[in-house]
């Protein structure tokens, strides 16, 4: 029997459950691999392991889906939204297809990943019952048995067996279907059973009594990540990302994470990193042990002690702890980009890249504004062509009569790198308004054939 | 006795850093970046201090994009040496800009800050590694922030700087009192013919500026006509408006 078929197939006529022979007959040419039973359990274990490079904590959930817990660590990878785009995308890579979904909880973020129908899908926190609605009973982890006896009362999405009313369904199908309901919208929690890959170096302390107070849990990140770091100086690694985890006296567990720019295992550093975000910890009734992981490490090679200051400042620790505080993407260095056209002609790169950054070309024949905007602002302006500087100019509702100018600077398109720009032109030019503010305009064209542009003009930055 | 002499730069340094982990009796020793201006240097203990907040702000439009605040501080940014952080709200800086006034890009680190440029400004004071900690902010400023900021700077010795932008021209926030040891307006003024002697050649000269200086803890205040930043980060005088004169190289505006 045909177990599995790839999109190819399935459209070829395969579908699971089919006799292999048939599929064979129908199908000339078709690969036909042997199942084995627990292989796809255990690829999806190691998927689960590989997706701890996203958020401290997820599991496997056979046979086809992967819990990943978020929380807390959205701020690293960019956002929900991005960090499910870079998933994806990053699964498709390893030629894996795959469908994620953010919701506030497992069973939502379950159903929508399956049947909300786009690839990529963020349901606003709160919003879990409204996206739901429409969505088929299906989409609930429900058995087959029960699919089929609320269809046959004509119930058909789990906005029409969200309303009905509590004690007839249970009796009828048993505790399960309300408790779907239930995980599903929040109403009662549901957690996942986090997968720690065993070969991650970790610590771990327990506590007789519950922990609740952040002066005690700051203590605990102290010891752990001292011991953490005594293992990583034997292994001669450092830690690029860490993972606390707090087990909760009632079973749930909660997580936070750090990145570091650097291999990194300077226990008073990592501890301070952890400790700032302790705020975002709800320790509820208490929390009974803690775990801290170290998901990333890179080699770091031992440092002889130091008697006097370095001559160069040493800044990753306050990259570390800017970008934890404001996210990755937000502490940056900028890059200079061979490009003529302004807006590409620099790029963020890792704030670590330092001094040795490439060069800049410095042109005072041409300079440039200190302020760009990105995208350029249409504007109002009166010029002579071909190559008259604008004699006024509106932005905004406001008039600037032009007092100096120079110019202009043509830009041509990079053809190489965007097909819409062959022929494309832009004719730059410096004003200066009659208060004596400077600003940089460009018309798109080069004033006498049409193909170079549209002729019409734009603000783009201010010196 | 078998002591090695150690290098006496060494010892020095060694000496620095214990002075300021007591920190007790004698505080870190405060330079400043001079313009070169006397007429302003004369005013400010010789320039703009390090380990103090300085506020900066444009006029008019410019008040919003605080183009000109940007170049004044490059400027002095571009003449110190060392690390620099500049936190924005949302990033519209250009960094070729700031190439062109001497302030190399790679001495720069960025942060996109959002609501948290007053406490990434303070991380980034807290670092003994900076020379320059720049802040650009829109909207209120409390009393109690400022002097945050002032005291962290007085502690690591670090120059900050917080450019005040608001969509409001004449916004009372920004006159609002605060423990900045000095505060600044930048006011661009309509420029000289980029030949005096031709005067109908078109082109565009140094853009000129009116540097307002209303506040400067322990001095007085001041108003003068300078040329912007030239590649190299530094003001020309053109005219003194304290005492009515025009500077020696005798260009008027």
């Amino acid at each position: 029997m045909v177990a599995a078929a790839d999109a190819i197939a399935a459209e070829a006529g395969a579908w699971p459950g089919m006799p292999v022979a048939q599929a064979q007959t129908l199908i000339p040419g078709l690969t036909v691999m042997e199942a084995r039973a627990g292989d796809d359990e255990t690829a999806l274990r190691r998927l689960a392991g590989w997706c701890l490079r996203y958020a401290p904590l997820t599991a496997a959930a056979p046979p086809d889906g992967v819990w990943i817990d978020v929380t807390g660590s959205t701020h690293l990878h960019g956002g929900e939204t991005r960090l499910l785009r870079d998933l994806v995308s990053r699964l498709l890579v390893q030629g894996f297809s795959a469908r994620a979904a953010v919701a506030d909880t497992p069973g939502a973020a379950h159903a929508m990943a399956r049947f909300g129908g786009d690839d990529v899908m963020v349901v606003p926190s709160g919003g879990q019952e409204a996206a739901l609605a429409r969505l088929p009973l299906a989409a609930l982890r429900l058995p087959e048995a029960t699919l089929n006896g609320l269809r046959l009362m004509g119930i058909e999405r789990i906005g029409a067996l969200a309303v009905l009313p509590r004690a007839p369904l249970v009796r009828r199908f048993g505790a399960l279907t309300t408790q779907r309901l239930d995980q599903a919208f929040g109403h009662t929690p549901e957690t996942i059973d986090p997968a720690f890959p065993p070969e991650t170096v970790q610590a771990r302390l327990t506590f007789a009594e519950p922990l609740l107070t952040p002066e005690a849990f700051a203590h605990v990140i102290d010891r752990l990540t001292a011991s953490v770091c005594s293992i990583m100086e034997r292994s001669g690694q450092g830690a690029r990302q860490l993972d606390l985890v707090f087990e909760r006296v009632d079973g749930t567990i909660q997580a936070i994470r750090i990145g570091t720019a650097r291999p990194s295992r300077d226990p008073r550093h990592l501890s301070r990193l952890l400790r700032e975000r302790l705020e975002r910890v709800d320790p509820g009734l208490g929390v009974e042990a803690m775990r801290l992981l170290v998901p990333r490490a890179d080699a770091l090679v031992p440092v002889q002690m130091r008697v006097a200051e370095a001559e160069e400042p040493d800044i990753a620790p306050l990259i570390d702890r800017l970008a934890n505080r404001l996210g990755t993407g937000h502490v940056y260095r900028v890059a200079p980009v061979d490009s003529a056209v302004p807006e590409r002609s620099t790029r963020p790169v890792p704030a670590l890249t330092g001094q040795a950054a490439g060069e800049w070309p410095s042109s005072p024949d041409w300079p440039r504004p200190v302020r760009l905007l990105d995208p350029p602002q249409p504007v109002e302006a009166m010029a002579l062509l071909p190559d008259h500087p604008p004699m006024a100019f509106t932005w905004r509702r406001i008039r600037h009569r032009v007092r100096r100018a120079d110019g202009p600077e043509r830009i041509a398109g990079e053809w190489w790198k965007r097909n819409g720009e062959m022929r494309s032109v832009r004719d730059y030019f410096r004003v200066e308004d009659e208060e004596g503010h400077r600003y940089w305009l460009f018309r798109r064209g080069d004033g006498e054939n049409g193909v170079s542009g549209d002729m019409r003009w734009f603000l783009h930055g201010f010196f | 006795m078998f002591s090695t002499p150690a290098p006496t730069g060494t010892l020095a340094r060694l000496r620095a850093q214990i002075a300021r982990i007591e920190h007790g009796g004698a505080r870190p020793v405060h330079r400043a970046v001079p313009f070169d201006i006397e007429a302003i240097d004369g005013i400010l203990p010789g320039g703009l201090l390090f380990g103090a907040l300085h506020e900066v702000a444009g006029t008019g439009p410019d008040t919003e994009h605080g183009a000109a605040a940007a170049l004044f501080l490059g400027g002095v940014l571009a003449r110190m040496e060392g690390p620099v952080l500049w936190v924005q709200q949302r990033a519209d800086l250009f960094a070729p800009g700031l190439a062109c006034i001497g302030l190399h890009p790679a001495r720069i680190l960025f942060a996109e800050a959002g609501n948290e440029v007053l406490a990434a400004m303070e991380e980034g004071l807290a670092h003994p590694g900076l020379a320059a900690v720049v802040g650009e902010l829109s909207g209120r400023l409390t009393l109690v922030a400022s002097r945050r900021l002032q005291l962290a700077a007085e502690h690591s010795g670090t120059m900050a700087a917080l450019l005040r932008r608001s969509r409001v021209f004449d916004d009372p926030d920004l006159v609002a009192p605060s423990a900045a040891v000095t505060r600044w307006r930048i006011a661009a003024q309509p420029s000289a013919p980029p030949l005096p002697h031709a005067p109908s050649v078109p082109g565009l000269g140094s853009a000129l500026w009116r540097l307002d200086l209303t506040r400067c803890r322990g001095g007085a205040p001041g108003s003068w006509i300078v040329e912007a930043c030239d590649a190299t980060g530094r003001l020309t005088l053109v005219a003194n408006l304290a005492d009515g004169s025009a500077a020696e190289t005798g260009r008027a505006a």
